[in-house]
């Protein structure tokens, strides 16, 4: 399919847009033609049962996998648009300003819990210590950059309630400690746009109330759109402004978490179905499907996915 | 294992009944091990006959021993080391370490640099020189390979075994540049260190997408391939017959030791020639090559590629989702412990005179990389600590004359130097599996700075 150029360009209020990506890895198709977009300022979260490939989505937006297919346009606040699959990982974070975490916990365990913060404003350092050469003769622009960037550290560590935790290793941190941490760390590198994989994942119900609020002053105070797998549903329907389903590789549902918590076709992937009553619920599902559809724009036709 | 598995406190009676059952346990083993092969022994005859001899004397020794060493360490060392063990586990938090410990650096960089001064004092100029030539600039020339070393495996976590190659190359770049182009010891120092660090790009651009044991068998290779184009490149390295003729190293030109020299150091000061003056400059030369190296790495650590490394150590993925371009990263770390392999080589063919390619087998690089990793990987004081006692211990073996009395006059200690070698590094991974200095010192800290301990740390994956 050919585009026009003028059509590459992402609408102003995305900052996100995917389009037909495929992602296979030999015969399995993980991902079939998924198109979705987030829009700038919004909590997109993306759900689906195990397996139906929210973490492949991921690992393609962020670089660690290259899309069989298909293309991820990212929409900087400046402007400036990047075709994030023709990135690597490193640049992604670096020029598209795109940050992640991801589903097994990955911290610099030895390191310090200000450190993991530090390491996090490696590039930042790194020009502001002249490329290693001019900090190493003890310039001085670099010593307030050093100074500056463990006060970012700090700021992030108040905003996680951590700072009396900074100076020990971040391996021996609780769990949930270690979760804050990570987004703590990914909003150090200074992105427009976050990616949290499974961000509740493990938390009790406190530690999940405090992460509600945590990511609404992210997005709110530092004007960063986030996209977010989660299986907890009190987080998704309560802080995101869209939703998209996943089943199989390919999207059942998008939209708002009112409009996809009553998708029928969202409640039998979760909650699944005989096999001889596959007939029965497609039928049902049509009919409500079609109702949806005359609601939404969005909606598309169905029966098409099994 | 049955030593370990055992709670530390039973009574010593019922642990006695113990021992001596596992000993007993253990000697019907060995003998059960050792009656075919060591009691009996098979050889021919002048009529090509097979001959049967018994052995029952050397028989009865090697079981003795296998039942005198299983009841010592059941009855003794294993009790000693669980107790150690448990308490080890009732402290868990690092001690606060007391004003000598602190200021240990200093301490031994004072001590360091009246060393030569106080053996020309103690044993006169000419005995002092084995003290700082065999010791103290031996040992300073493996603290600045291990050092350089150190940056590659201890920090960035990439396990390199041809690191011998870089020195190697700096060896030669002195030694070659220095007789074809008369350049002098101070112009092709730095400039050996750049060629070696230049070698370590080369190197490492198609090797560090390899990870963990694959990365080590190239590094390997890549030692062994340098040393075989230095053995057979003959017409510039003259192979096997080595570099000879090196020039000496002056003082920056004003003096020289070259002995035939106008502005010869002993003549322009009128002192008796001895070979004494050259080592002890070059004792101080490697000094303060030393701590240019300590300098330079405490330095970079607290630098954001400093950090980097460590990170990449710990995590590589988690780096790259970072912004951190892991490639460009593990680059510099090769190249920079190159660099310092390179002043190292270029150090030692100015001291040697001569250079072969046997000074740079794989048996180097594998002392270096054991100093590294018995000093505990990124610790530079435990790695100056393990280098005094690897390499100092080694040549201390020289010294044993005594031991001619116990063990007879055919004795020579010097040949049980790797076999003391390998005791230690057993009894020290035993000790402290981390190395000497396991814990690591944060490079930034808010409140206050505490020691990381190696149960957080994580050794790389290549």
């Amino acid at each position: 399919m050919t585009q026009h150029p003028e059509e590459r360009r992402l609408s102003g209020d995305e900052v996100l847009r995917v389009e037909h990506m495929t992602m296979r890895f030999g015969g399995l198709i993980a991902i079939n033609d998924l198109s979705f977009s987030a829009k700038r300022g919004e909590i997109t979260a993306l759900i689906g049962p195990n397996g139906a490939g929210k973490t492949t989505v991921f690992n393609c937006v962020t670089g660690f996998y290259k899309p069989t297919m298909g293309r991820i346009l990212m929409r900087r606040s400046n402007g400036e648009e990047f075709n994030l699959e023709r990135m690597s990982d490193f640049e992604i974070n670096r020029d598209a300003k795109v940050s992640r975490t991801f589903q097994n916990i990955r911290l610099f365990t030895g390191l310090t819990v200000l450190e993991n913060l530090l390491v996090a404003q490696h590039n930042a350092l790194m020009k502001s210590s002249g490329f290693t050469v001019l900090g190493l003769l003890g310039w001085r622009p670099y010593k307030d950059a050093a100074k500056e960037a463990i006060e970012k550290a700090r700021y992030w560590l108040e905003m996680i309630n951590l700072v009396h935790r900074a100076d020990d290793p971040a391996g021996d941190l609780p769990y949930g400690e270690q979760r804050r941490l990570e987004i703590a760390r990914a909003m150090c590198t200074g992105p427009e746009f976050l990616c949290l994989d499974e961000p509740a994942a493990g938390l009790n119900p406190r530690e999940s109330l405090e992460l509600n609020t945590l990511l609404r002053s992210i997005r709110e105070k530092h004007d960063v759109s986030l996209l977010l797998i989660e299986h907890d549903m009190s987080v998704v329907m309560q802080i995101s402004d869209h939703v998209v389903v996943l089943e199989y590789g390919a999207k059942i549902s998008d939209g708002t978490p009112k409009h996809v918590q009553n998708d029928p076709r969202v409640i039998a992937a979760y909650l699944g179905v005989e096999d001889d009553e596959v007939d029965e619920v497609l039928e049902e599902i049509e009919e409500v499907a079609e109702e949806v559809s005359h609601e939404h724009e969005a909606g598309q036709p169905t029966g098409d996915a099994r | 294992m049955t030593a370990a598995a055992q709670p530390p406190r039973i009574p010593s009676d019922d642990r006695l009944k113990w021992a001596l059952r596992e000993a007993l346990f253990a000697g019907l083993i060995s003998f059960g091990m050792f009656v075919l092969y060591v009691g009996l022994e098979t050889t021919q005859n002048i009529r090509n006959q097979l001959v049967l001899n018994q052995r029952w004397g050397l028989l009865a020794i090697l079981v003795a021993i296998a039942v005198v060493g299983r009841f010592l360490i059941v009855y003794f060392i294993g009790p000693w080391f669980a107790a150690r063990k448990a308490a080890k586990a009732a402290k868990t938090e690092v001690p606060t370490q007391s004003l000598l410990r602190r200021n240990i650096g200093w301490i031994a960089l004072l001590a360091l640099l009246v060393f030569p001064m106080a053996m020309v004092w103690l044993v006169g100029p000419q005995k002092s020189l084995k003290w700082v030539d065999n010791y103290g600039v031996q040992i300073l020339i493996y603290v600045m390979l291990a050092w350089g070393l150190n940056i590659v495996v201890g920090l960035a976590g990439l396990l390199d075994l041809g690191y011998v190659a870089f020195y190697a190359v700096g060896a030669y770049s002195y030694a070659l540049l220095s007789l074809y182009f008369g350049l002098s010891f101070w112009t092709l120092l730095p400039l050996a260190g750049i060629l070696a660090a230049f070698w370590g790009i080369i190197l490492g651009f198609p090797v560090l997408r390899l990870r963990g044991d694959y990365l080590a068998v190239v590094t390997l290779a890549f030692g062994e391939i340098i040393r075989l184009v230095l053995i057979n490149w003959t017409d510039v390295t003259q192979g096997t017959f080595g570099v000879s003729g090196v020039p000496k190293a002056s003082i920056f030109g004003i003096w020289s030791f070259e002995v035939g020299a106008d502005n010869n150091f002993a003549k322009a000061f009128g002192l008796r020639q001895s070979s004494a003056y050259y080592k002890i400059f070059l004792f101080y030369v490697i000094l303060a090559m030393c701590a240019v190296t300590a300098v330079v790495t405490i330095r970079l650590r607290n630098m954001p590629i400093g950090r980097a490394w460590e990170a990449l150590r710990e995590d590589e993925i988690a780096c790259r989702s970072l912004g951190i371009n892991t490639v460009t990263t593990k680059l510099t770390a090769f190249s920079i412990g190159a660099m310092f392999g390179g002043f190292a080589g270029a150090f030692f063919a100015a001291r040697q005179g001569f250079i072969s390619p046997e000074s740079f087998t794989f048996h180097e690089s594998a002392i270096i990389l054991a100093v590294v990793v018995l000093g505990g990987m990124g610790s530079l004081f435990g790695i100056a600590v393990a280098a005094i006692v690897m390499i100092g211990g080694t040549e201390l073996l020289r010294e044993m004359h005594f031991l001619k009395t116990i063990f007879g006059p055919d004795f020579t200690p010097e040949l049980y130097r790797m076999l003391i070698f390998g005791l230690a590094m057993v009894i020290v991974m035993v000790l402290k599996p981390r190395g000497l200095v396991s814990v690591r010192n944060p490079t930034a800290f808010l409140h206050e700075r505490k020691a990381v301990s190696s149960a957080f740390t994580k050794e790389g994956h290549g």
